[in-house]
């Protein structure tokens, strides 16, 4: 066993969890954030992307203790005051998603390439996001997505 | 997944020490991860490296990039300095795996693990790397012993990759769609005497091809390989490539690696 300690969307969080724990685990089983998705859980479809000290990572094949003292933000951690942050709101306008599985890994990945690339082209987002699968939108709506959330972050 | 104990040392000494056979170094875990929740390997000690602050860094000096072992892919890629010196070398760190792999995988993991298909072994093999570890140092064409199969022994670290600048360099990859691995990749080497092609993704291991590298050696243009035949036997034959298409493609991208010299 390992005592995790993370800040985890603003609040700071303390476990004991075996040594093997994975951070989409961690998040799930022990936090009850369950808005991290585990898609193929073999690090290929970024459903559980979230950040790590302001970068995307895959939750699923990263150990809790790895990232212990950590900055983690979750798909929860997004929206403020009741209200949803530029990217999930132009997900909602633009009609980025049908299923919805993807869509936070979708979403966290796409912050984190707002935050170093303010107006990304076509090209650029869909580079981005090739560590992010959907299997329903055929991805237009998703780029048409970050292009408007672009103009507001 | 299955369990094993994790540890996170501060200094090589101590990880070195609680090495065993049934222990594997962590890095930036995008394989050692995966692995052990598939079931395809599994350890007693997990020995994490993450702290030990001399493996992390890019240092360069005249002639050689020398990039420590748990830098990441997307340090390496976004490093001014090694844009400057060796911009092939950033180019292919950009273009391993995914956006979020890059933010965790590092070139001490890639390299040690050695997969058939990574693109930084091609990168070690032109540039003609030294991999420096805990006991000594390596040659890269020396260190790359087979298919996930290295020099390195139990309790070997690597520390850092010492890269040569070469006069010019590109890397071309033919990407699997899905994982962007390397179905196949070309990194050809401009160095002041001779010229290296390193092919990874085709055999294997990565090697470097004589005939091409002979070739370019005494003249360094796209129409002194022209035409030449790249042999198919010994390569990968896969649902995603036969070895003849593989065979075709290094010639292509090795073609195309000159012209982006």
């Amino acid at each position: 066993m390992t005592k995790v300690t993370l800040e985890v969307n603003g609040k700071k969080v303390s476990k004991e969890v075996p040594d093997h724990t994975l951070l989409s685990v961690f998040l799930r089983d022990n936090l009850n954030l369950t808005g991290t998705h585990v898609g193929c859980d073999t690090s290929q479809c970024g459903a559980c992307v979230v950040h790590v000290n302001g970068k995307s990572i895959k939750s699923c094949s990263t150990l809790a203790a790895d990232i212990e003292g950590s900055k983690v933000t979750t798909i929860e951690g997004l929206a403020k005051d009741g209200k949803l942050h530029p990217m999930q709101a132009a997900f909602k306008k633009t009609h980025g998603l049908q299923c919805g599985y993807c869509t936070p890994g979708m979403v966290m990945s796409a912050v984190d390439l707002l935050q170093t690339k303010k107006n990304p082209s076509d090209q650029e987002i869909r580079e981005w996001l090739e560590g992010n699968i959907c299997r329903c939108t055929g991805y237009q709506n998703i780029v048409a997505a970050v292009k408007e959330a672009a103009t507001k972050m | 997944m299955k369990s094993f104990n994790y540890h996170a040392p501060k200094d090589v000494k101590d990880a070195s020490k609680l090495a065993s056979s049934n222990s594997a170094f962590l890095a930036g875990g995008m394989t050692t991860i995966p692995s052990v929740k598939l079931g395809l390997a599994s350890y007693k000690d997990i020995i994490d490296i993450k702290n030990i602050k001399k493996l992390s860094g890019i240092k360069v000096s005249g002639k050689s990039v020398t990039i420590g072992a748990t830098t990441k892919h997307a340090e390496v890629a976004a490093s001014k300095d090694v844009k400057k010196a060796i911009p092939a070398l950033a180019k292919l760190a950009g273009n391993i795996g995914d956006a979020q792999v890059r933010n965790r995988g590092t070139i001490g993991g890639s390299i040690s693990n050695n997969d058939p298909s990574a693109c930084y072994p091609s990168a070690c093999m032109a540039l003609n790397a030294v991999i420096h570890t805990n006991k000594r140092k390596i040659d890269a064409e020396k260190f790359f012993v087979g298919m996930f199969e290295t020099a390195l022994k139990s309790g070997e670290l690597v520390e850092a990759v010492e890269f040569q600048i070469p006069e010019k360099a590109d890397y071309q990859k033919h990407p699997n769609p899905a994982s962007r691995y390397a179905i196949i990749g070309v990194f050809v080497a401009k160095h002041k005497k001779d010229v290296n092609v390193a092919v990874t993704g085709a055999k294997s291991c990565v090697y470097i091809d004589k005939d091409l590298s002979k070739k370019l050696s005494s003249n360094f243009s796209v129409s002194a390989i022209e035409g030449t035949e790249v042999k198919s036997s010994g390569m990968n034959s896969d649902m995603h490539a036969s070895a003849e298409y593989r065979a075709n493609l290094v010639s292509l991208y090795a073609k195309k690696a000159v012209e982006g010299c």
